[in-house]
């Protein structure tokens, strides 16, 4: 979708502001607001993609001004509503109103140190071969589907070339929507920062992404 | 879901979505319900914190940064399976499960930015930083990477190739800066010392904390 999070190329958002020796969280709820994220993410009921369109669903003006833990909070509120563990109403009146849905798991201390050290790896093996090889020129489609993805709208209808094919990934187009894993090759592609900005792009930059095989066609 | 949709539009109507205008409420709010429920252990949330506090942070990816500058071998296996080196000295886990090592040349500067959201490798560098994934950094390091740069207090030759990894996939990028000139004979802990979160990233280069 063209939502707010699809930022590259935007203007207007000032200069960027680094804080000396910054700390982790800036305030007590952002810890906890990471902890229930992780925490909640355990219950297996939704996938890294889904929870990723849950935040680029909040509406511009309001992701704009949020910073990336209450972004991250707005966006567990729904997951937690859709998936029947909590709802607004619940977390409005601080108290458990209904039952919760069932979780595949429960994340307790004892956990924590083997899942954050286990990830979540989303590399799947597909039968297919690569359809591009590095040096290959291909171009990025044009598209503006409403549902996710990961082709930045500033990287669409662009001819690059293919530098590397990365291997094979959980497709996040479908999967953010309950489509099926259905992976793809993954290639990390390189353009001229002309071919992107144009007229006065930096003679000296080159921009890649990583995109899936269906992004791509063979110019 | 779709009734909490029109739910959601006509709060906007509003402007601004109370609800959030006290974080610190709400997030107890919600730690509370979901502690009700039984769904969380608010302990899991302690020993999370801890982990990102006191365990994984940017000396992990330093550490990688000095061995590669230290062995060749180790610098070759981050080429080929960056992610079975940097496992090999015991960092692993989420956000990352699939690395990438960019080095830094003579003629190329490597800088790292999620355009979408906020991936950044956490096995190596821990937590982003709030400008990581704020709008400034991640609207501008694809379009004017020089001038965010100088944002940050370094300015390249101006026939310097930039090169932006935008982390637009599941892979996550390590920048591996050039090693400063003078340190031969350094103790891989004492290069790691001159390696810091932001020269990892690429909005800075390595050399002695300013």
């Amino acid at each position: 979708m063209n939502g707010p999070h699809d930022l590259g190329g935007q203007m207007g958002f000032g200069p960027v502001a680094p804080e000396k020796d910054e700390p982790y969280f800036h305030a007590e709820w952002e810890k906890r607001a990471l902890g229930l994220t992780l925490s909640s993410g355990a219950f297996g009921a939704w996938t890294i993609d889904e929870s990723r369109h849950a935040r680029e669903n909040i509406p511009p003006a309001e992701y704009l001004g949020a910073s990336y833990y209450e972004i991250w909070t707005r966006a567990l509120e729904v997951l937690l509503e859709r998936h029947g563990f909590a709802t607004k109403a619940e977390v409005d009146a601080g108290h458990k109103q209904i039952e919760p849905a069932t979780p595949k798991r429960i994340l307790t201390a004892d956990m924590v140190a083997g899942v954050l050290a286990k990830g979540g790896p989303c590399d799947r093996p597909v039968e297919t071969e690569p359809r591009f090889r590095p040096g290959d020129r291909v171009r990025t489609r044009n598209f503006n589907p409403e549902t996710h993805t990961r082709l930045p709208r500033y990287a669409r209808a662009k001819t690059g070339v293919v530098e590397a094919a990365q291997g094979s990934f959980v497709f996040p187009d479908d999967n953010a929507h309950g489509k099926g894993e259905n992976p793809q090759w993954v290639y990390t592609v390189v353009f001229d920062g002309a071919e992107i900005w144009g007229e006065g792009a930096d003679p000296t930059l080159t921009v890649s992404i990583d995109a899936w095989e269906g992004y791509l066609e063979r110019v | 879901m779709h009734d909490d949709h029109h739910h959601h539009d006509h709060d906007h109507d509003h402007h601004h979505d109370n609800r959030y205008s006290d974080m610190q409420a709400r997030v107890k709010a919600l730690e509370t319900v979901l502690t009700e429920k039984g769904l969380i252990d608010p302990k899991a949330i302690d020993a999370i914190v801890e982990t990102y506090e006191t365990k994984i942070g940017p000396r992990n990816g330093a550490h990688v940064v000095a061995k590669a500058w230290s062995d060749p071998d180790f610098a070759e296996w981050l080429r080929t399976d960056a992610t079975a080196a940097i496992a090999s000295l015991g960092y692993t886990g989420r956000q990352g499960e699939h690395m990438r090592a960019v080095f830094n040349t003579p003629d190329t500067h490597n800088l790292v930015v999620c355009t979408l959201c906020s991936c950044y490798p956490w096995a190596v560098l821990g937590l982003p930083p709030v400008w990581y994934k704020a709008p400034a950094y991640r609207s501008r390091a694809v379009i004017d990477p020089r001038g965010v740069l100088a944002e940050f207090g370094l300015t390249l030759p101006e026939t310097k190739k930039i090169r932006v990894w935008d982390s637009t996939a599941e892979l996550r990028y390590l920048v591996i800066p050039e090693r400063p000139e003078g340190t031969d004979g350094l103790s891989e802990e004492a290069l790691a010392d001159l390696v810091s979160r932001d020269a990892m990233i690429g909005t800075s280069v390595a050399g002695p904390r300013a």
